[in-house]
């Protein structure tokens, strides 16, 4: 990988990573409410396998730790971050939240809040890309814990039978909320798990960014090529609680001292400085532009939209006019 | 005009749908190959094929996620859940997401599916194969019910709910599949919502849907010719929205109402008309509306036990009796 796409990825993560710990503060002073669930500790998964797709055009979908995902995508920080403030600005208008970002012109599909509920819903959106006859691929980010729904066997079954053009990308962060995935679950390693259900299938380090992009690529490629749903297990870990209720207190500190240690940005900083691509001097001053970037343009567009308007409550519940339905369609 | 099946008149609407439209698919268990437990989709497999007819393994709550999916990309699915029953396994991807994901991104996705599934009480399946769940969608923002009464019903809604860009539920029922009745032949569009008057008459109104209409039009029949009660028939075949308008306009003409369901009574169709006849014409009432429900069990085996449970015309024309001090 050429040093100018290796900082391209550096700065994508650390942005990630800058936004998410903004998110964390405005959660605090309740400029945000509901659920929030951040994403440090795993911008190599999102970001490496989008840069392996082609966003935009390819179908994504996740569940709600999926803000990351949205901009990934496409989607503009600056909705995003004022869909957290609720305001009608924001990617959903508002309607939404932080655990449905939707980006239907960036073809992202939406993040969703029932544990394993998007896994049908990726390989529904194959079966449209394959009956329309498009190159698109359709990619569904989970965690491993939705592996233990009846969504995961059924739509894994289903996407096989069929032969879709979906790639299962599993985020294994070790915990289902605060329940560890020893604790939770007879394998631990996830891949293995479609085994049997005649699906090819991959494991690699969720922490390198180069890592993830090979495995990506080879998953990508294998989807695109018209061979069939792929499965992709990425080992990663989440530095925070599963939502801000969370404080994390059911893990011990050396476990999570020994994965600071294989920070995904930190390691690709390491690597270019090592490479002399870049000092830390610069790695510094690139931190210092992200958090000028969210704190002067990204948090006065949430802070400054306007809400949305509460005679506007009924709208989008279902469609705006429906000739089917008054008998006006003849 | 054609008398036909209702099998015949569900079969006829997925065949006009799928050849106008090659996004329209449908799916289900059995739907295919076999043609459906029901004959609803017998032919189709070997006229538009396995992509478009689509046998499904036993995994309803995946593949009611795989049809809204599927709508987000272009797709016109026809679900089939081969029993009400099942379609409480399928509640989280009908609920969650195709009731809910209009409203939740703010207008951008859309679930235009179409879920058709037999419900009611048949002949002795026992209560996992008798459910009526009717009650529990009705009540969900974002997701129109319907329920046919007739052939002509059953296929002028599904021509609509296709074309429709919400998620449809269509209630249909195990006994009246092979129940005769007139079909226009040209093509014709149901309307989604409202009511229809199936009887007019001017000293009550009995409302009905689905099954419960046949029950409502057998007693009307028995309250003309032998008590000299002329009952008004209203067919509530929209349940989400239901129709207000057309509630209140009956019973201010006949100003008593009864409303005869298959389901229990408690928060059923009943209760919500019920509140709808307070809300809207409270004054006009000459008597307290009553329902006419099954008993609140689950459903028995046993025939005799059975049938106990379930409510017929002669429990709505006693109803309607007692109500009138006959």
């Amino acid at each position: 990988m050429i040093a100018a796409e290796k900082k391209r990825l550096l700065r994508k993560m650390l942005f990630a990573r800058r936004f998410e710990e903004r998110c964390y503060e405005a959660y605090v002073e309740r400029k945000i409410g509901g659920f929030l669930h951040l994403y440090p500790g795993q911008e190599a998964c999102a970001i490496g396998v989008m840069a392996a797709a082609r966003p935009g055009h390819d179908y994504v979908i996740t569940g709600y730790r999926d803000h990351v995902h949205a901009i990934e995508c496409g989607s503009d920080p600056k909705e995003v971050m004022a869909e957290l403030y609720g305001k009608e600005t924001g990617s959903s208008k508002g309607r939404g939240g932080s655990m449905h970002i939707f980006d239907a012109k960036h073809r992202f599909m939406g993040g969703y809040a029932l544990v394993g509920g998007p896994f049908p819903l990726a390989a529904g959106m194959a079966k449209g890309i394959k009956m329309r006859g498009g190159d698109e691929i359709a990619i569904c980010f989970l965690g491993d814990a939705a592996n233990n729904q009846g969504t995961f066997h059924e739509t894994m079954n289903m996407a096989s039978v069929w032969q879709l053009p979906v790639l299962f990308v599993c985020e294994n962060n070790l915990y289902g909320i605060g329940t560890a995935i020893e604790r939770s679950t007879a394998e631990l390693d996830q891949y293995k798990r479609v085994c049997g259900y005649n699906m090819a299938a991959a494991c690699t380090d969720g922490q390198d960014i180069e890592q993830v992009i090979q495995a990506a690529t080879t998953a990508v490629d294998h989807v695109r090529s018209g061979k069939g749903p792929y499965f992709l297990e990425l080992k990663t870990y989440r530095y925070r609680g599963h939502s801000m209720s969370d404080a994390g207190s059911y893990r011990t500190k050396e476990e999570q001292e020994l994965w600071a240690k294989r920070d995904p940005i930190n390691l690709l900083r390491d690597r270019l400085i090592e490479e002399k691509e870049m000092t830390l001097a610069d790695f510094e001053a690139l931190d210092k532009e992200l958090m000028a970037e969210i704190e002067n343009e990204i948090i006065p567009f949430a802070e400054n939209s306007p809400e949305p308007k509460v005679e506007d409550l009924e709208k989008y519940v279902l469609a705006e006019h429906c000739p089917y339905a008054k008998g006006e369609a003849h | 005009m054609a008398e036909m099946m209702f099998w015949e008149a569900v079969r006829r609407a997925h065949d006009e749908e799928m050849a106008r439209d090659p996004m329209v698919i449908c799916m289900g268990e059995d739907i295919g190959v076999a043609g459906g437990t029901y004959k609803a989709t017998r032919g189709l497999f070997d006229k538009y094929g396995p992509e478009r007819v689509i046998d499904t393994p036993i995994s309803e709550n995946s593949f009611s996620g795989l049809a809204i999916g599927a709508a987000f990309c272009g797709v016109r699915p026809i679900v089939e859940i081969m029993s009400v029953n099942f379609a409480w396994l399928a509640t989280d991807q009908i609920i969650n997401t195709a009731a809910k994901v209009r409203y939740m991104s703010g207008g951008q996705l859309e679930a235009p599916v179409v879920f058709r599934s037999p419900g009611g009480t048949a002949h002795q399946l026992g209560a996992q194969h008798s459910a009526r769940m009717e009650k529990v969608f009705m009540g969900i923002a974002g997701l129109r019910v319907v329920t046919p009464s007739n052939p002509k019903q059953a296929y002028g809604l599904l021509k609509s709910a296709v074309r429709c860009n919400d998620p449809v539920f269509i209630n249909e029922h195990e006994l009246m599949y092979n129940m005769k009745g007139e079909v226009p032949d040209e093509e014709f569009f149901h309307p989604l919502e409202g009511s229809e008057v199936a009887r007019p008459g001017r000293d009550i109104t009995l409302f009905g849907y689905n099954i419960s209409v046949h029950w409502c039009l057998q007693a009307a029949d028995i309250l003309s010719k032998q008590h000299g009660i002329e009952a008004e028939v209203v067919d509530l075949y929209s349940l989400n929205p239901l129709d207000r308008a057309g509630i209140a306009a009956s019973v201010s003409k006949t100003h008593r109402a009864l409303i005869a369901e298959e389901a229990e009574a408690p928060v059923g169709v009943g209760s919500e008309v019920m509140a709808i006849i307070n809300e809207e014409c409270f004054f006009e009432l000459d008597a307290p509306p009553v329902r006419v429900s099954a008993v609140n069990v689950p459903i028995p085996y046993n025939h005799t036990l059975e049938k106990a449970a379930i409510p017929n015309a002669k429990d709505v024309v006693a109803a309607v009796l007692k109500m009138f001090g006959k």
